[in-house]
């Protein structure tokens, strides 16, 4: 570090309660926006549970569908259909729906169920107990082990509950790499069994998975499915579609706005403030500086140097708190919806370089104007 | 022949504009030589301090011309000017305007450090001077915690290290004691005075008088008077624009 850096570094630090209070209002704007957009981020993660734990390269459903969450059936026909369209290697059907089960306590809890393909079971999770192939058995269900696992009382092997007045056996205990957004357990089963379980509505298919020969074939397959009346997205599509809704179509969009421009207003107000209050209480010291020969340029780098000092700093501590308190929450609740993820860190440092840049400009303006003569003047 | 340190020539310099102007100096001429201890003295609001601003290169004056070492300062750029001013001069300001967040040692260091001197080797020279000056036993104590006296040392110390030609202190008695004062003007003009150096002092205190080389009067914005006190370099004609024109007397 060059003596004249060195030199800002000391000027900066050893303020212990300016630079204190600069840090805080540094580290609380980056721990408010990344833990808001990594909350944002963890709930979008978990809105797209099934498309991610299906890991199908093309769905197709109904055009009114927004999410996973809100499937909406479909006539076999349609399956047939997808299943004859050029640039398809195969389709299968997949179920998705929700239904009550009755635990042996004589408790009901919400599951999320799962039918997969009988011929296929494409989409199938790994296995963590038991075998995939058992799901054949009479009356079998995989359960997930996940955050939401224990709400039916963590079944093993075995485990025998109702639903739908039906009896259901756990063959087999499977993981997957994310867990729903309601917080309730998953149980995979086939598809014909889920159908005949699950009270439906006349249409029982939700969604037919679909994958293309080669990947130009993708195009062919949206303007087929089009034709046909319905929509064909890939997976990385339907996730698009799934977070614009979130965003765009409930209040979820606002509200990340909305608390994202208070935690850039308090860092802003609390840095910009304190730094514009240091460099007030410093002018005359600048001053004296200007005089005995500093220039310009030089002051400029100085001030420029501590508030990039104490935004990376206040962002390293701002980050780091987030990491921690999501640690925590995860402690409690396993399936906590909080992700840190390369882009919240992006924006939460460009939000702080926007905030020192902001406290720099206005210090900066104020050292350049001073007139060394005024320190003579006294 | 003593060398010339400063010749200023017909300065002027005014505030504002219109019925709000003021004259500050008005078409002042000086010349000042290399081992002399020159004063300037007047009421206040006479045009000591902007005449010692014009002169030292910090503030640049409407009309006129100032010569540092035959260098025509107000034609510098601005960079060019702040690296003059910190090769050139050295200042002791009235308030002192110590960094009260460093030690007393990294204050004295900070003109090498701007020079680009390796900070621990600006440090053990500041460590030297504030030997030089009596005060090296607190060179790790913030200046805060320093007497008045010490922080003027601790002020000189620092205008110094650099080793500059000129040496431009303001009111330095002002917030002393009488013995004090006297006792670090007379270390200045003791230990710091020499044929390599001059040293312009604006005060009031007629108590330190006895150590000046020519004391010059200003009012009004003119210099009005000029006192030789003492055997003083060979003398030489400045320049008179409408001010008394001054010279060290032989």
């Amino acid at each position: 570090m060059s003596g004249t850096l060195k030199l800002a570094y000391k000027l900066l630090v050893n303020d212990k309660a300016k630079f204190t209070a600069l840090l805080i209002g540094v580290t609380f704007a980056a721990f408010l926006m990344t833990f808001i957009t990594s909350m944002f981020a963890g709930v979008m993660n978990h809105s797209s549970a099934t498309i991610t734990n299906v890991g199908a390269p093309m769905w197709v459903m109904d055009p009114a569908v927004q999410t996973p969450a809100n499937s909406i059936g479909m006539p076999d026909y349609v399956l047939d259909a997808v299943r004859s369209m050029q640039g398809v290697s195969y389709a299968v059907p997949l179920y998705v729906s929700t239904a009550l089960v009755k635990l042996s306590d004589g408790a009901y809890q919400a599951a999320s169920i799962v039918g997969l393909d009988d011929t296929s079971l494409y989409g199938r999770p790994d296995m963590i107990e038991g075998k995939i192939e058992d799901i054949y058995a009479e009356n079998a269900f995989v359960v997930v082990e996940d955050g939401d696992f224990p709400k039916l009382e963590s079944p093993h092997v075995g485990t025998e509950f109702q639903i739908n007045d039906y009896r259901g056996v756990i063959v087999g205990v499977a993981k997957v790499p994310a867990s729903g957004l309601f917080g309730i357990p998953t149980l995979y089963t086939t598809y014909k069994r889920a159908i005949q379980y699950v009270p439906n509505p006349r249409y029982t298919i939700t969604y037919v998975l679909v994958e293309p020969k080669t990947p130009q074939d993708v195009d062919r397959i949206k303007q087929q499915v089009a034709a046909l009346g319905y929509r064909a997205l890939t997976k990385q599509d339907f996730m698009q579609r799934s977070i614009n809704f979130y965003v765009y179509q409930t209040g979820m969009g606002i509200n990340l706005l909305m608390m994202t421009i208070i935690g850039f207003t308090v860092g802003l107000s609390i840095s910009g403030q304190t730094f514009y209050t240091f460099i007030l209480e410093n002018l005359e010291r600048f001053g004296a500086l200007k005089a005995i020969g500093t220039t310009s340029r030089e002051l400029t780098l100085m001030i420029l140097f501590q508030v990039t000092f104490t935004a990376l700093t206040g962002y390293g501590l701002g980050v780091g708190l987030c990491t921690l308190m999501i640690a925590l929450g995860k402690l409690r609740l396993p399936d906590y919806a909080a992700v840190v993820t390369y882009l919240n860190l992006v924006l939460a440092l460009v939000t702080v370089v926007f905030i020192a840049g902001a406290s720099a400009y206005a210090g900066i303006r104020r050292v350049l104007r001073i007139e060394p003569f005024e320190i003579f003047r006294g | 022949m003593a060398r010339t340190a400063i010749k200023a020539g017909a300065i002027e310099k005014w505030f504002g504009e219109g019925e709000a102007k003021t004259l500050a100096l008005r078409g002042v001429s000086l010349e000042t030589y290399f081992g002399e201890m020159v004063y300037i003295v007047g009421p206040s609001g006479s045009g000591k301090t902007t005449l010692l601003s014009v002169i030292s290169g910090i503030l640049r004056p409407n009309r006129g011309a100032v010569e540092v070492e035959g260098t025509d300062i107000w034609n510098l750029s601005s960079d060019g000017l702040a690296e003059f001013r910190r090769n050139k001069i050295g200042f002791v300001f009235q308030d002192y305007h110590l960094f009260p967040r460093l030690t007393t040692a990294e204050n004295v260091a900070v003109p090498l450090i701007l020079r680009k001197t390796e900070w621990g080797k600006a440090i053990r020279q500041a460590y030297e001077y504030l030997d030089h000056v009596g005060l090296k036993n607190r060179a790790e104590l913030p200046p805060m915690k320093l007497s008045g006296g010490e922080q003027q040392r601790v002020a000189i110390a620092r205008a110094i290290i650099s080793q500059p030609d000129i040496l431009i202190m303001d009111e330095p008695t002002a917030s002393l004691d009488g013995d004090t004062g006297r006792s670090i003007v007379g270390f200045v003009h003791r230990e710091l005075l020499n044929e390599n150096r001059c040293i312009i002092v604006v005060t009031h205190d007629d108590r330190i008088y006895e150590f000046a080389s020519r004391i010059l009067h200003m009012e009004d914005g003119r210099l009005t008077g000029a006192e030789n006190i003492g055997a003083r370099p060979e003398p030489a004609l400045a320049g008179n624009a409408g001010a008394v024109a001054v010279g060290p007397r032989s």
